[in-house]
């Protein structure tokens, strides 16, 4: 009897060296493939096994048979018509949150990502994402000008992936119980406003929604000298944090990137006013019955985003991905992406095919005055993104801590 | 026959029983040490690690920094708090709930019923978690099943509140209380319910005296799937309540934070662990 509970143990002991010696073995894993790097020197842009010529490119991907993209809900479009002309099977996995995508990304598991601003400067800090080769990209020479080789989507002039559209955060309320002629976010924000929606707002749970409490005081406080939303002092961070806590008891509900849980509650009326994404807007609208909300960008200004697909460094099917970036640049799949997700294409002559002829002008697509007052997510850092010594910014990973104890 | 393969190999074996043995328990032995012990010697692991504020990537540096924040930060002992509370709040509701049920099913119902009854009890377990999370979203919103019958009499539910979550927590643990007890009272011997009788105990003494001493393992031994189970759920807090719980805060901050969301990862480990401890001295696992 003794002897028998001995080897079980034996056994149970054994089994917990062997455990460890395998996380041992796969933590050191990691630091191998640095040193490899550097005994060739490729462009930048080469990636193992990526064709060099857009034929060779097209040639590859039919072996490759299919590419891994993470992606913001409803952004994959015409993937059926992308597999039909090109070989490459499409699969899809949804991201809540700038955080979520880049814990996917790094998994290894996905070729490419479609990357807000405050995954894609973290992206390309840890080398996860590779710069890009335009000139094997046929569309990008009809991307605007003015979003290419911007601080999020490239380093030192060289472009990292292609820009998939911008868009704005929306409030969006139900007309039967917020005034229609609402033009400000003082409904989520002012005592009084919160006093009477107690229960029914719902807010983006992402601690990037500290930038949005940084617009309403940078458009009521001039005091605190807020300029840019993200790039925010102490002080100004302690103003924007004490104001989302003063806020947090009102809320009904934070939605984490599900928009399936946020459509439900507009439907029902549970939440009827709150920050949203311009899909849930196009979604509510379309349905039958369609829910009676309104989404508009306040006087304030808002905060938004301006998109980019990017190529995993060690992406397992590169050409396929080439390919890909590339669709999603041309102006079919860049005019059902702006209309299925209710955003401003970055490849103008999408606005020739939409269904709805007008979309380019209500989104605003050629318009960058309207887009002056929208703060596109980013990385808040240290240094404050630029080169003055003498500013010094809160770091992400203190809205990060900020944010969960604002949730309480 | 006898010189057959399979005969000189079964020789073979009975000669050595220690080989036998790591024949039969070597497949499922490697599973549990690398697949279930090895997952969670990882998260032991990062607990102890860095982060890198910029990236959000993990440093493999030793630091005690992340239990100092866990241990620090008010807003962590309250969500711990909360989610112990909540789990013990369903704990006993279950057990309210539970107890009538499974004794109707083990000491009165016809063999017929009791089946029937086992069926009913199964079969929510047969649906998707997912589903029964939503389909509590739904039973509780403005619209839903709950406020359309408080509304004539003018009374109204906030559905989407730690009440709420309570509520659906009770219904999604149930089958997990209703199971262990029915089993322990079933195990009851009549005669010792008879010599009750035969001694001049009437029903309700009986009861408290022979059926509840007998029956309380098996009560333990449900309570610890219902607690462990709130103790560790994210998705029904997440689709339900604002209020955060230790399980979406880890969900929350593990992007950003790995070794934060690792370190309060101990919080419910430590719990259970105390728990079971406890539950052991009750005798619980006897009775599972």
């Amino acid at each position: 009897m003794n002897g028998r509970k001995h080897l079980a143990l034996r056994i149970g002991f054994g089994g917990l060296m062997v455990a460890l010696a395998i996380v041992a073995a796969s933590c050191g894993g990691g630091d191998d493939e640095a040193g490899q790097e550097g005994t060739a020197a490729p462009a930048a842009w080469q990636i193992e096994g990526l064709g060099t010529t857009l034929d060779e490119i097209k040639q590859l991907a039919r072996e490759e048979g299919q590419v891994s993209v993470v992606q913001w809900a409803g952004y994959a479009q015409l993937t059926e018509e992308f597999q039909a002309a090109t070989g490459c099977q499409v699969n899809t996995k949804d991201g809540g949150s700038s955080d979520d995508m880049i814990s996917l990304i790094q998994t290894g598991e996905y070729d490419g990502v479609s990357a807000s601003g405050n995954a894609s400067v973290r992206l390309m800090g840890t080398g996860e994402v590779s710069p890009i080769n335009s000139d094997l990209i046929p569309n990008y020479a009809d991307v605007q000008e003015g979003i290419k080789n911007q601080s999020y989507n490239s380093r030192e002039d060289q472009p990292y992936g292609v820009p998939h559209g911008r868009g704005p955060n929306y409030l969006m309320f139900r007309t039967d119980a917020v005034p229609e002629d609402t033009d400000t976010w003082g409904v989520i924000w002012e005592p009084d406003q919160l006093e009477k929606y107690n229960g029914k707002i719902s807010i983006y749970d992402d601690s990037i929604f500290i930038a949005d409490a940084a617009v309403w005081l940078k458009a009521t406080q001039p005091e605190l000298g807020i300029e840019n939303p993200y790039q925010l002092n102490q002080e100004q961070f302690d103003a924007a944090v004490e104001l989302l806590k003063m806020q947090a008891p009102y809320v009904g509900e934070y939605w984490p990137g599900d928009v399936a849980k946020q459509i439900q509650s507009y439907t029902n009326a549970d939440s009827v006013v709150g920050t949203t994404w311009p899909y849930q807007y196009v979604q509510l609208t379309a349905a039958d019955p369609p829910a009676p909300v309104k989404a508009i960008k306040p006087k304030e200004g808002t905060t938004g985003w301006s998109d980019t697909w990017m190529i995993h460094s060690n992406a397992a099917n590169p050409n396929c991905m080439y390919l890909w970036m590339d669709h999603m640049i041309s102006p079919e799949a860049q005019a059902a992406v702006a209309e299925g997700f209710g955003e401003a294409p970055v490849n103008l002559k999408a606005c020739s095919v939409t269904t709805n002829p007008n979309h380019c002008d209500e989104y605003h697509a050629d318009d960058e005055s309207w887009w002056q007052d929208v703060y596109y997510w980013t990385t808040p850092t240290e240094d404050c993104g630029d080169t003055d010594d003498s500013t010094t910014c809160v770091t992400q990973e203190d809205w990060k801590a900020a944010w969960t104890e604002i949730r309480g | 026959m006898r010189a057959g393969g399979g005969g000189r190999l079964s020789a073979f074996l009975f000669r050595r029983p220690r080989l036998r043995l790591w024949l039969l328990l070597g497949l499922p032995l490697a599973w549990l040490v690398v697949v279930y012990l090895g997952s969670l010697v990882v998260l032991l692991f990062a607990a102890f690690w860095d982060t890198d504020s910029f990236t959000g990537q993990v440093i493999h540096t030793f630091t005690l920094e992340n239990f100092q924040e866990i241990g620090e930060t008010p807003v962590y002992r309250d969500v711990a708090s909360r989610t112990i509370q909540m789990a013990a709040m369903v704990t006993v509701a279950d057990v309210v709930l539970a107890f009538p049920i499974a004794y109707y099913m083990a000491r009165v119902a016809s063999p017929r019923t009791r089946n029937l009854l086992v069926i009913a009890v199964l079969m929510p377990l047969w649906a998707n978690y997912l589903v029964k999370a939503y389909s509590w979203r739904t039973i509780l919103s403005e619209g839903g099943i709950v406020n359309w019958t408080l509304d004539p009499l003018g009374l109204g539910f906030d559905g989407f509140s730690t009440a709420g979550l309570w509520l659906t927590f009770t219904y999604l643990w149930l089958p997990f209380m209703i199971l262990p007890i029915y089993a322990g009272l079933e195990r009851i011997p009549d005669s010792l319910l008879e010599a009750s009788a035969d001694l001049g105990g009437r029903s309700l003494a009986t009861f408290r005296k022979v059926i509840l001493p007998l029956a309380f393992p098996a009560v333990v031994a449900g309570s610890i799937f219902t607690f462990c189970l709130t103790l560790g759920d994210y998705i029904a807090p997440g689709l339900i309540t604002s209020e955060q719980f230790v399980g979406t805060v880890i969900y929350n901050i593990r992007g950003q934070a790995l070794p934060t969301a690792a370190a309060f990862a101990f919080v419910p480990i430590v719990v259970v662990i105390a728990y079971l401890l406890v539950a052991r001295r009750l005798r619980a696992f006897e009775s599972l």
